[in-house]
């Protein structure tokens, strides 16, 4: 095998992207005349250093580990769902419906109805994009960015005249009903003796983003769906063989994608702002894509990297609010993790392939034309497979082997269901 | 009543109209140019949505160098040498490393979004804006020859010395750029070259052309257009930047690209018809037709609402170039 092994690919290369990100991150706060030591020093006190700064470090975690999860699972499908953003919003306007328009007897009741309504109203915002790539081949990176963008007029077209209480200025709807008020982290840990501080946001739908990591996890793994959309993601062609309609699985992958970031708005409308007002979502949408991408697409991975968001936020207030750094500086950091972990993968993992082949090659090298035919089989292992729209995206398939060089070789027009060679037209 | 009435009559319900016109053409001056460079890039196969990024990091530096200079030249070539610089990186993932094109749009949209604001506050402290550009830091409407002396001549009067004369030289530069652009990619051997490596690079290679210098070119264009589009934002329709000031811009040029099916001169129709929306919005409110009110939030989602009725085929289908998004990796 020319691969290198698991670890390298599921730790080393993560972990070097992140540090080439650090370094330049540093490098940004030593240009604006700040010291990057103690701007991580002040950023570890403000997010970690009290239960206030958890609190807010893991109410942030928690809207990533939705958002984070929805663009991962679109990623297994090959799917890149670039409106989490619009369906987020989608997901806190059906939170509002069921918060305002029912009186509650019960938070838990509220709850389940507002986490059914986020993820109805999330997957039903991509369900048209969804079914545009799947019938129409219409790409949905398109769609959906243009969607998050209708998005956002609609909900200020609901806001502005048809939520908005009389006599309100402000476009935003009114306060939710006392009995939907979500019991907060200081809530759930005071009967267990352990004191939490009282001020910060983080509330039981935390809990929820945990088991939904599960979830996730236990569908992509333990299914035959998810199973499917996997082997969908790694070939096309080769999941058309086996059986597998492409149509269910775009819509599958997609609905489930958005229904994911949906459910967000439990967290930041219901949990938090407890009414809904314009720009609730605040980026978290797009945060998922560097979350998804730093966890490699994997439940776990989306966990830790949603706290490690979650951490940068708070940190990013924190030195907002005390020093000149603005809290732009985390949207520089986040644009630096998107591009080294994901458009500029290659750049750290091909030499690291090469040194491992050389590591490996020592003893096992079976004959003459293995060094050129590993060579370009490696070349091979990076490139597109010609059934996919565009490049492999980092992370999705990359804990399982590919379907195989063989799948490079063959051409795309021998796929039965792409005449033209090109089942989604890209952008 | 005579004829002279009736001019009259005209000229006056000609006012505002010429007056929303002017201002569509001025809104889409910036749609142009990006959806231009954009038609670039992606004829070339390499697709791009960090279209909003390079404009927005060519807005703060050309302000910030005309503000520091007093010369708006000088920051016409920063804000296009900053799109070049988000350019190269592009370049660098999408082609040398052969990256996903998409993310690394993604990335760069992030990077410009923070970075300007990051540097506008170290440089000017203003809470992430340049300072007001005065004269000398601006581009300056142009009054074409003979336009206030035939400002009084009915109906043709108004249309030439209010629609078409009075603005700035970048308006000029960017309808020039549709012609050209026509010629360069249609007349031209580099045109045919750049359409084909977006098609299939292969032949390409195989004709002994490198496919990567190609793709090189093609965005460094595109980020040449983008940081006149962003240069236009800051130091010609507006008077210095502000955080987040393109606004969504590039991705309506994406939109106008795609509804445009990747052709220069239908690009120019697209861009025209949502800088119409655009000025519409920005003009009325709530515009009443025939008994209907039309929401200003319906005029700010038509441009996305018919990218989507264009993509998904029902008017017309929209088809991309053939080899767009994929790296190219040469046969051993």
């Amino acid at each position: 095998m020319d691969r290198m092994p698991k670890w390298a690919d599921v730790l080393l290369i993560p972990l070097i992207s992140l540090t080439l990100a650090a370094l330049l991150s540093a490098l940004v706060i030593l240009a604006i005349g700040e010291d990057p030591l103690a701007a991580v020093t002040m950023m570890v006190k403000g997010s970690l250093g009290s239960t206030y700064g958890w609190g807010y470090t893991l109410y942030y975690a928690t809207n990533f580990m939705f958002t984070g999860l929805a663009v991962a699972v679109a990623f297994h499908a090959r799917l890149f769902n670039i409106g989490g953003e619009g369906q987020a919003v989608l997901g806190g306007l059906g939170v509002a419906i069921v918060a305002l328009s029912v009186p509650w007897p019960h938070w838990s009741l509220a709850l389940a109805a507002a986490l059914v309504a986020a993820a109805l109203f999330g997957a039903g915002w991509a369900l048209i994009p969804a079914y545009l790539q799947a019938r129409r081949g219409s790409h949905v990176v398109i769609t959906t960015i243009m969607f998050n963008f209708i998005a956002a007029s609609l909900l200020n077209y609901i806001l502005v005249n048809i939520m908005r209480p009389t006599g309100q200025m402000e476009p935003a709807t009114a306060k939710f009903p006392k009995a939907t008020h979500l019991p907060t982290l200081h809530d759930l840990l005071a009967p267990l003796g352990i004191p939490f501080s009282k001020a910060a946001p983080v509330n039981i739908t935390l809990l929820i983003a945990v088991a939904a990591c599960i979830l996730v996890w236990v569908l992509l793994w333990r299914t035959r769906a998810g199973y499917e959309i996997r082997a969908y993601g790694h070939s096309e062609p080769g999941a058309l063989y086996a059986g597998i309609s492409p149509f269910r699985i775009t819509m599958l992958a997609m609905l489930l994608s958005g229904g994911l970031a949906g459910m967000m708005a439990v967290n930041n409308v219901m949990g938090e702002a407890e009414r809904l007002v314009l720009n609730a979502v605040e980026g978290a949408g797009f945060i998922g894509i560097a979350v998804a991408l730093m966890g490699r697409s994997h439940p776990f991975g989306v966990f830790l990297a949603a706290i490690l968001f979650g951490f940068l936020y708070q940190g990013g207030a924190e030195l907002a609010l005390w020093t000149n750094i603005p809290r732009e500086l985390i949207v520089v950091i986040q644009a630096l993790v998107i591009l080294f972990t994901g458009a500029l993968d290659n750049m750290v993992r091909m030499p690291l392939e090469r040194l491992f082949r050389r590591r490996a090659g020592g003893g096992a090298r079976g004959g003459a034309g293995g060094a050129g035919s590993s060579g370009s089989g490696g070349a091979e292992s990076t490139a597109p497979k010609p059934h996919t729209r565009t490049t492999p995206i980092p992370g999705a398939p990359a804990d399982e082997p590919a379907a195989g060089p063989t799948a490079a070789d063959s051409p795309a027009a021998s796929d039965p269901a792409t005449p033209d060679g090109r089942r989604h037209p890209p952008v | 009543m005579g004829p002279a009435d009736i001019l009259t009559i005209l000229d006056n319900g000609i006012e505002p109209l010429v007056e929303l016109l002017a201002s569509t053409i001025r809104l889409a001056t910036p749609l142009l140019l990006a959806c231009l460079a954009g038609l670039f890039s992606e004829r070339a196969g390499i697709f791009d949505i960090g279209l909003e990024g390079k404009m927005l990091a060519a807005a703060f530096f050309s302000a910030a160098v005309a503000a520091m200079t007093g010369s708006v030249w000088l920051g016409l070539l920063a804000g296009i040498a900053a799109s070049l610089v988000l350019s190269g990186i592009h370049g660098l993932a999408s082609i040398t490393f052969r990256g996903n094109q998409l993310i690394s749009g993604v990335a760069i949209n992030f990077l410009a979004a923070g970075m300007t604001v990051l540097v506008a506050q170290d440089w000017f402290k203003q809470g992430g804006r340049t300072p007001s550009l005065i004269a000398g830091g601006r581009f300056e409407a142009i009054d074409l020859p003979f336009a206030t002396e035939l400002r009084d001549v009915p109906l043709l009067g108004p249309l030439y010395s209010e629609l078409l004369s009075g603005h700035t030289i970048l308006v000029y530069l960017a309808f020039l750029a549709v012609p050209l652009s026509w010629f360069v990619l249609f007349r031209t051997r580099f045109g045919l070259r750049l359409r084909a490596v977006g098609e299939n690079p292969a032949a390409v290679d195989t004709a002994g052309i490198s496919v990567v210098r190609l793709r090189y070119a093609a965005v460094a264009i595109c980020g040449v257009l983008c940081g006149i589009a962003g240069a236009y934002l800051a130091t010609a329709l507006q008077a210095g930047f502000v955080k987040d000031m393109t606004a969504g811009r590039g991705f309506i040029a994406l939109a106008a690209l795609i509804f445009a099916k990747w052709r220069p001169w239908h690009a120019l129709w697209a861009c025209l018809l949502f800088g119409l929306l655009q000025a519409a919005a920005l003009r009325y409110q709530n515009i009443d037709v025939v008994g209907i009110l039309i929401p200003v939030q319906l005029m700010d989602a038509l441009p996305y609402v018919l990218t989507v009725v264009i993509l998904a085929g029902f008017v017309g289908r929209a088809i991309p170039p053939r080899a767009g998004g994929e790296p190219y990796v040469k046969e051993r």
